[in-house]
């Protein structure tokens, strides 16, 4: 994707007629209203492109620190095949990370800059993330209810006015419907298994129902972030819109698997067909929000730790490629 | 630009033979097999690719979006270049 580093002649600049702020802006207004996309090099408002880099380097940085909570079941699945799948899933998170910071890039920031915001804890990633997976069945509800609530949040992207987000978030989709069917496929096993393993799933989606749909974010009433985002057709689909289609969704995934939801509210509501939930705890999302989660730390302190054991590599590979490249000048 | 950081790529993929490459993202590599390694991982992890290109991200010459009326205008008035332009009669209007 385009970046800061990719400059139009300069010459060229000066002989394009000035133009207002006004003018520019009610030409991208124009662009929005007939669909059309933004793209990197386009003017845009400032608020725009600030809105974009927060939410893109959000969403980068949720893939990355969403390979910490699985990574350390690699080692401990309990066949090859399953260890193989949570592979490629781990590795498909760092792929998504990387398309999107990609596509932060191409808004004037760097790479490096961003990772040192999520370093220093300017920086927010999905509170999810700050949650333990405790048991094996914790790996299928991860894929069942965290990607599955993450397929719904993403799928609006996939339309959102700003070209290379939209572009990247098309990959990511058509990624992300393995790890949800994977995750609901490894709890189908166990629920085939013993007493011992129906009671770890029932455990583990006691655990993460009220998280995943938490990760929808605030009521429509209280979400600060949503005019500019809708106007601006960042956000096509409110939260509690997009929280209600993945109640729908899943309360009969959890009938056929054979689990309850930890809801004692839960009913469909006879006049509109929809499944209501009871009141959501919002003091324990804001809670993690604010780092008080119970792995906020420990994830932190991993992505460090790994950013600043991977030091040397940076620098030796830089170091080598200067070397070759003189080599090869004083070759020629 | 921090001289530390790696520098940026431009990606371009063939996903199969008879179709152009194609514009698919970018990655940060210190050199350039490292970036076709890095596309490689990043973009065809599902067969999505028979032939990768990647590019210096500075390398790449982009025409201005603001000066696109003066870039691709003259072409708008010149519908003589489209094969409408010209009614012919009915016998050979499948010409």
């Amino acid at each position: 994707m385009y970046t800061q580093a990719m400059d139009v002649p300069s010459g060229d600049r000066d002989e394009t007629p000035v133009r207002s702020d006004a003018e520019y802006e009610a030409e991208f207004e124009a662009k929005l209203a007939r669909g059309d996309f933004i793209e990197p090099k386009d003017w845009m408002p400032e608020r725009y492109r600030k809105t974009l880099i927060r939410q893109i380097s959000q969403h980068a940085h949720s893939e990355i620190v969403g390979m910490l909570p699985e990574g350390g079941w690699i080692t401990r699945a309990p066949t090859l095949e399953r260890k193989c799948i949570l592979l490629a899933k781990v590795q498909d998170e760092a792929g998504h990370g990387m398309y999107l910071y990609s596509a932060a890039e191409t808004l004037g920031v760097s790479r490096d800059g961003l990772i040192e915001a999520l370093h220093s804890g300017k920086a927010k990633y999905s509170s999810i993330f700050n949650y333990p997976t405790k048991t094996w069945a914790d790996i299928g509800v991860v894929g069942w209810l965290v990607d599955g609530a993450a397929i719904m949040n993403q799928i609006p992207l996939t339309r959102c006015s700003y070209g290379p987000y939209a572009r990247a978030m098309i990959r990511v989709c058509k990624e992300e419907s393995f790890h949800q069917r994977q995750g609901y496929d490894l709890l189908l096993t166990l629920m085939k298994g013993s007493e011992d393993q129906r009671a770890m799933v029932q455990d583990a989606v006691n655990r993460w129902w009220w998280p995943s749909l938490m990760m929808f974010g605030p009521h429509d009433s209280e979400s600060t972030n949503s005019g500019d985002s809708m106007k601006w057709g960042i956000k096509r689909i409110s939260n509690d819109e997009l929280r209600q289609k993945f109640v729908d969704a899943t309360v009969p995934q959890a009938q056929l698997l054979g689990v309850s939801l930890p809801d004692p509210d839960l009913k469909v509501d006879s006049a509109t067909g929809h499944w209501t939930v009871g009141p959501i705890d919002w003091s324990e999302f804001w809670n993690v929000v604010n780092g008080k989660g119970e792995c906020n730390e420990e994830r932190l302190a991993d992505r460090v730790k790994a950013w600043e054991d991977g030091a040397w590599v940076r620098e030796a590979a830089l170091a080598h490629a200067q070397k070759k490249r003189h080599r090869d000048c004083v070759a020629a | 630009m921090d001289r530390k950081e790696w520098p940026l790529w431009e990606v371009f993929i063939r996903s199969r033979n008879g179709l152009d490459h194609k514009h698919c993202g970018s990655v940060h590599a210190a050199d350039p097999s490292m970036a076709l390694k890095n596309a490689r991982d990043v973009f065809t992890r599902r067969m999505e690719g028979v032939s990768v290109w990647v590019v210096r991200a500075d390398d790449i010459v982009a025409s201005d979006p603001d000066a696109k009326p003066e870039m691709f205008d003259p072409a708008e008035d010149k519908i003589y270049r489209h094969p409408t332009f010209y009614t012919l009669p009915d016998e050979v209007n499948h010409m």
